[in-house]
């Protein structure tokens, strides 16, 4: 019976099998029936809804977390990783979600973390540096080996968790959701990487919310619903729509494509008119403008600029046709903007606070006294909000830490909805957040803009721009380099946004 | 039932107080008398009174290592008042308005310059308690009159009235944690600065005003002790920091910030005082009680942890 079973190991790929898999946090059941099989040779795409338990799946399979129940079979043997650190011995390394990087330390040191290179009782340092150039130019990433982590971008940093775990896997490697915070040429990047690898007889999960992209390259795919796995087939004998299905647990209306408000005036009001250097543009009442550009192409930090957060030494910022100085957050908040974050757990909630608190965070004054805050107002203010945007919490006072992403991203957006922010600006709204609640969030926007909202929004996924805004301004090298409509294909806006030959 | 051993973690400091409480009647025979658990208010008001102010500090992410020389600088500048003939209620109002000007200086250099404020007060602690010793000459202020000696020592329907006084204090800062703009963005600072600034929420004004808030406080805790000595001592209050720090902590109060209560705090002090008193009773070697101190702060952290721990995944 026991060398029957090392001799179907040797016969089939199998890499991983899992059975069943159980994890339990609290009263709270992450995982109820976790199933899995990964071949070697193979991309897996594991997909679900927030809160599926795809994450703490994998963080079973990279020894990260103990299951509670279940069997977990590694190249046909029976396993259970107790640290990260015995599965990476067993061949198995994860890029994670977020940035599990030493801040302070070099993006060479934070590669080999762990593993690294001596001379004797020193470091190596200069061959460190020079694998890591290597590794980097291999894939042609914009980073450099000798920078601080900290002064990296998000999508910067998830790009050094790839390279960290290229450089020490052997046997099966995790994706979680790398490409959430990466633009079109850095993700494709990535695939590669991942067919590269699977060319070399390497098993490979992928974790991902972008299902067309990984389409062409994933052979197989897994789709976990409430901690169970609830499919598994062939990923071209499912449609977008069946898998969705899956997910889900019922139909979903396809995502909504935003359509020109019948009744906009004329000659829409402008509402803030922004110049500076390499950058003009206005944005009326009623209309979503969209931003595209590569990572690097200064998106985010035009979003920060004109909420005061590096405020521009020069160049003008006009609402409402006043010039208006933005040198803080709480100038751009006193002139009506508001800024949805791309990191919304580091700057737009408070995790810790509950739902309530979150809300009316920007707005104590409305909920506010005679100096006193009113406990029962901020309730009916968190109430009503909660119906109005169908935030899913088991109440108001749950913390926020504890809700979906989409979800957070829908307190958020309530949290400026209470300060009646005029002009929303919107970096990359749905990123990390699942199928249902984008289409959700995207509805918000329009119902928002048809009531007279002005509003801005980044996003690296071309196909979100084309559906949600009504013109889209391409940024390359902290410049708007052209404006293109509605209308406009995804080719066209790559072709503007890519350093032009 | 997990969920019942986390809410029993967070009722352990209560349940410590209470045991310690128990314990010590039976123990000692001279516990439970009305002279004993007076010089126990007595002995511990100073301290919960600062603890009051590093609350707010601490729930906002700061901490404040000086208000052991501001006790003191605040202690003599206003007995020096009431001494040069000033009446009492002024000297008072002297005291806290020096320990409130300190507690500007701690927040202004922290916020304006950056500078973290373990640093900031590490250097301000040093810098107070110089300048203490440079207007005094080194030498206790003498010669204040009997009647300062009520603050620290009368009593109103046979309860201490220091009592009193921390009760309003207590009060005072639970309403402005829980129910003011200033309380509420004191939390949002601990536990998030970023997402604070992101709100528009001007945090360096609060952080100021959160240090201030406790310079004013532990002024007035200089002012009760100088009342106590019937001096104005410059070396007053050396090492007060710890024991202040540590009834805060001892309360559930988080030096990442973002957590801590007033009501924590009071259990946390009189927990101390109660340590400290029944150490006395026992006749428990007073370095071993210094020794015992540290080690309390070292276990309530680490229980702390265990339960944010349990409780994070």
């Amino acid at each position: 019976m026991c060398y029957l079973a090392s001799f179907a190991c040797w016969i089939s790929p199998v890499l991983l099998h899992l059975q069943a898999i159980e994890k339990h946090f609290g009263g709270i059941t992450a995982l109820a029936s976790g199933d899995l099989q990964v071949n070697a040779g193979e991309i897996h795409a594991l997909v679900g809804e927030n809160g599926a338990g795809k994450s703490t799946l994998m963080k079973i399979v990279a020894g990260m977390l103990r299951r509670d129940g279940g069997e977990m079979r590694w190249k046909g043997q029976a396993a259970d990783f107790t640290s990260p650190a015995e599965a990476h011995r067993a061949g198995i390394s994860m890029v994670h979600q977020e940035s599990l990087l030493a801040p302070h330390l070099t993006v060479a040191e934070n590669i080999f973390l762990g593993r690294e290179a001596v001379n004797g009782p020193l470091l190596d340092r200069r061959r460190m540096e020079t694998e890591t150039r290597r590794l980097i130019n291999e894939h042609g990433f914009p980073i450099d080996a000798a920078s601080l982590i900290h002064e990296l971008s998000p999508a910067q940093k998830q790009l050094v968790e790839i390279c960290r775990a290229l450089h020490s896997a052997s046997s099966l490697l995790i994706f979680d959701e790398p490409t959430s915070s990466l633009s079109g040429a850095e993700s494709a990047a990535v695939f590669r990487i991942a067919q590269r690898l699977r060319d070399r007889g390497m098993g490979i999960i992928y974790i991902t919310h972008r299902l067309a992209e990984l389409r062409p390259i994933a052979d197989r795919i897994t789709i976990l619903r409430d901690g169970r796995t609830v499919h598994s087939a062939p990923f071209a004998d499912l449609s977008a729509e069946q898998i969705i299905h899956h997910m889900v647990g019922r139909e979903v209306s396809a995502i909504h494509q935003r359509q020109p408000s019948p009744n906009a005036p004329e000659r829409p009001t402008e509402r803030l008119r922004v110049e500076l250097p390499g950058i003009r543009f206005a944005l009326h009442a009623g209309e979503i403008v969209g931003v595209a550009g590569l990572m690097g192409a200064g998106r985010t930090e035009l979003c920060q600029t004109i909420f005061g957060i590096t405020p521009a030494a020069q160049g003008s910022i006009t609402v409402d046709g006043r010039p208006t100085a933005v040198n803080s957050p709480q100038d751009a908040v006193r002139a009506g903007i508001a800024l949805i974050t791309e990191d919304r757990q580091r700057t737009g909630l408070t995790l810790s606070m509950p739902v309530r608190a979150n809300i009316t965070l920007a707005h104590l004054d409305g909920v506010t006294r005679n100096g006193f805050v009113s406990r029962a107002q901020e309730q009916a203010v968190a109430e009503r909000f909660r119906t109005r945007l169908s935030i899913r919490a088991a109440s108001v006072e749950q913390p926020a830490g504890h809700l979906s992403g989409g979800n957070q991203q829908k307190v958020v957006i309530a949290k400026w909805l209470f300060r009646d922010a005029k002009i929303l600006l919107f970096d990359e709204p749905a990123r990390g957040i699942d199928v249902a609640a984008k289409a959700e969030v995207f509805a918000l926007m329009d119902e928002l803009a048809r009531d007279g909202a002005a509003i801005l929004m980044v996003s690296s996924e071309l196909p979100e721009l084309l559906q949600v805004a009504d013109r889209i301004l391409v940024m390359r090298d902290g410049a708007i380099v052209t404006e293109l409509p509605r209308t406009a294909t995804q080719q066209e806006i790559m072709q503007h946004a890519a350093v032009s030959s | 039932m997990k969920r019942n051993a986390a809410t029993w973690q967070r009722l352990l400091p209560f349940l410590s107080l209470a045991a310690l409480f128990i314990f010590l009647s039976i123990a000692s025979p001279n516990f439970l008398t009305p002279t004993n658990l007076s010089s126990v208010v007595r002995q511990t008001a100073t301290i919960n009174i600062m603890a009051l102010g590093m609350t707010l500090v601490i729930v906002s992410g700061g901490i404040d290592l000086s208000v052991g020389a501001i006790l003191a600088f605040a202690g003599t500048i206003g007995a020096m008042a009431i001494a040069n003939g000033l009446p009492i209620p002024i000297g008072i109002a002297a005291g806290l308005l020096c320990g409130l000007l300190w507690g500007l200086v701690n927040g202004l250099l922290t916020t304006a310059l950056k500078i973290p404020p373990f640093i900031v007060t590490l250097g301000t602690l040093g810098i107070v308690r110089g300048v203490t010793l440079i207007i005094s000459g080194g030498l206790p202020v003498v010669g204040l009159p009997r009647e300062f000696e009520s603050l620290a020592d009368g009593s109103f329907a046979g309860i201490p009235s220091v009592l009193f006084v921390l009760a309003v204090c207590a009060i005072l800062t639970h309403v402005v944690l829980h129910s003011t703009k200033l309380g509420r963005y004191t939390y949002a600072i601990g536990s998030n600065k970023e997402a604070a600034v992101y709100a528009g929420i001007s945090v360096g004004k609060y952080t100021v005003a959160v240090y201030a808030i406790c310079g004013m406080l532990t002024g007035l805790a200089g002012m009760i002790e100088a009342s106590r000595l019937m001096t104005g001592q410059p070396t007053a209050g050396q090492g007060y920091e710890l024991q202040v720090i540590a009834a805060v902590v001892i309360g559930g109060g988080s030096l990442t910030g973002g957590e801590g209560s007033v009501i924590g705090t009071l259990i946390g002090a009189f927990i101390m005082g109660l340590l400290s008193n029944g150490s006395d009773l026992l006749g428990v070697n007073p370095y071993l009680r210094q020794a015992l101190i540290g080690a309390i702060i070292v276990l309530a952290v680490a229980v702390d942890e265990a339960r944010k721990h349990r409780f994070r995944q």
